[in-house]
């Protein structure tokens, strides 16, 4: 029994110029309780469309969502969310008080609700930053924020839309490792969108790989068995980073042929 | 050490500092040396006959009239005009409807309703207020507005995400994240208050700095005109730092775009 699933799914958008085109048409997922989801796909492939109608900002156009087999009607505290950019975050609140927004609107006691945010904030490691207003932060420590923020509200499940992509190589591995162990301790489910093959055979539990859009689906779900620490050099990490190299290397080119 | 917290001085203030003396040395320079005239008074004699009129009181009663119809005015002005822009800014509906008026008034100078203010509510404090909410009112809308949809939709999107409701994303979010807007369109007000407050005292009115003005034309006063308009300036000028300042305090905090 599947946490998610996206049946026969549809997005149309309408162009400045008034003509219609769908990001991704007759598309289908499941996503099991539990699982590290990585969707990887060329540059406007829909895949960030696929998670703004999962977490409820957009409503699909035909097809039906389902959560614990309930369609999703809106965006709900089920389904936490972190954005790639760090324009999410509140400017005028410090790290913790971000942290705490959630519990804030659910009316959590003061001390108890500062406790908890804490908690959190320790954990994406940055314990020390809690009256730092974002704007004193850097871009990887925004991120952390982002994602205490999401976790210490105990979503069912985790959407984050390429988080790690305007980061710097460095702060990127280092925020993959933490993320994969953050998650060997949490287990949340995660539905992780990226174009980065690296990223996505380093986090994810199965990769689900997009053809190039428009009218875009699932061309294959890879399974990922490497467990514990990945690392880049080791063989079958090499031997997974070439499989899903080959499903997308053509829709890359399709991409690309197609925008240009 | 006393010698560092002076470098300190003149690297902030010093600029400032500088610029004002040159101000007043231009000023007599013009009066004395180029026009020499009793049309042009020296910065001398108008401190002088400055003192004269804050000794006598009469200054201070002028002062005073036009700073409390200021300030009724703004403050009135600014409490209608921010939830007003809020609710412009928040709801397309309501700002379809609201628009007209906007759209419409903004454009009549509010030195234009000064007529109909006399005519409406007399020649005294009533008009005056009207003309500086007036004034106010349509700048401080349009800036609150204009920062409520300025507002990053992740922001929004975040908030729903984290449960929070409609009434609290507009007072969590909403909100704060439109401070520094409406704090700039109201410092905007602020500044064409004087404008208004000057020539509606021009006008009509008993006692004002507009008022000071046209009685120093009346019975040719020019020592006392030129009172005024010094008073106008640093009134102005004052009052601008303490926005610039109370935008600068916040601005760290509730800062747009991130």
């Amino acid at each position: 029994m599947a946490l998610v699933s996206f049946h026969d799914v549809r997005k149309t958008y309408r162009s400045l110029q008034g003509v219609d085109y769908s990001a991704v048409e007759h598309f289908d997922l499941e996503i099991e309780a539990g699982e590290f989801f990585c969707l990887l796909g060329p540059s406007g492939c829909g895949k960030t469309t696929v998670l703004k109608m999962l977490a409820g900002f957009e409503a699909p156009s035909a097809g039906e969502i389902l959560m614990d087999d309930r369609p999703v009607t809106g965006a709900s505290r089920d389904r936490g969310v972190v954005f790639q950019g760090d324009d999410s975050l509140y400017g005028w609140l410090t790290a913790v008080e971000n942290v705490e927004f959630g519990l804030r609107m659910r009316r959590v006691p003061r001390s108890e609700r500062r406790r908890r945010a804490l908690e959190f904030l320790d954990l994406v490691g940055l314990a020390g930053q809690a009256d730092k207003y974002p704007s004193e932060l850097s871009g990887g420590m925004k991120q952390r924020i982002q994602l205490a923020r999401a976790l210490v509200n105990e979503p069912k499940m985790l959407l984050m839309d390429e988080p790690f992509a305007a980061l710097d190589a460095q702060t990127r591995a280092l925020m993959q490792v933490e993320l994969a162990s953050i998650w060997q301790a949490a287990r949340t489910t995660v539905l992780f969108i990226t174009h980065d093959i690296d990223e996505a055979v380093t986090l994810g539990g199965r990769i689900g790989v997009m053809r190039a859009g428009p009218r875009s689906q699932v061309k294959g779900v890879v399974e990922v068995s490497l467990n514990g620490a990945r690392s880049r050099t080791d063989d079958t990490f090499l031997r997974y980073y070439k499989q899903v190299y080959e499903m997308i290397r053509d829709e890359v080119a399709t991409s690309i042929a197609r925008s240009a | 050490m006393p010698r560092s917290r002076l470098q300190r001085f003149w690297s902030g203030y010093g600029g400032y500092v500088l610029g004002f003396v040159s101000l007043v040395v231009i000023w007599h320079v013009a009066a004395v040396f180029v026009v020499g005239s009793v049309l042009f008074p020296p910065p001398v004699v108008v401190y002088r006959k400055a003192i004269v009129l804050i000794r006598n009181g009469v200054l201070f009663e002028h002062l005073s009239a036009s700073i409390q119809r200021i300030l009724a005015g703004f403050l009135a002005g600014s409490l209608l005009g921010i939830p007003i822009g809020l609710v412009m800014g928040s709801f397309r509906p309501a700002r379809k409807v609201l628009e007209p008026y906007t759209e419409f008034l903004r454009f009549i100078p509010s030195v234009a309703m000064i007529t109909v203010a006399v005519i409406w509510f007399g020649i005294g404090e009533a008009s005056k207020i009207f003309l500086i909410i007036y004034t106010t009112i349509f700048i401080v809308i349009l800036n609150t507005a204009a920062g409520v949809s300025a507002i990053a939709p992740n922001k929004i999107r975040a908030a729903e995400a984290l449960g929070a409701s409609r009434a609290q994303i507009f007072c969590h979010v909403a909100l704060p994240a439109t401070v520094p807007y409406i704090l700039t369109g109201m410092r905007l007000a602020m500044a064409n208050s004087f404008t208004t407050i000057v020539a509606a005292e021009l006008i009509a009115a008993n006692e004002g700095l507009g008022k000071m003005l046209w009685d120093g034309r009346m019975f040719m006063l020019v020592d006392d005109i030129f009172v005024s308009l010094v008073t106008l300036g640093l009134l102005g000028f004052v009052v601008d730092r303490m926005f610039r300042w109370s935008i600068y305090a916040f601005a760290g905090k509730y800062s747009p775009a991130t």
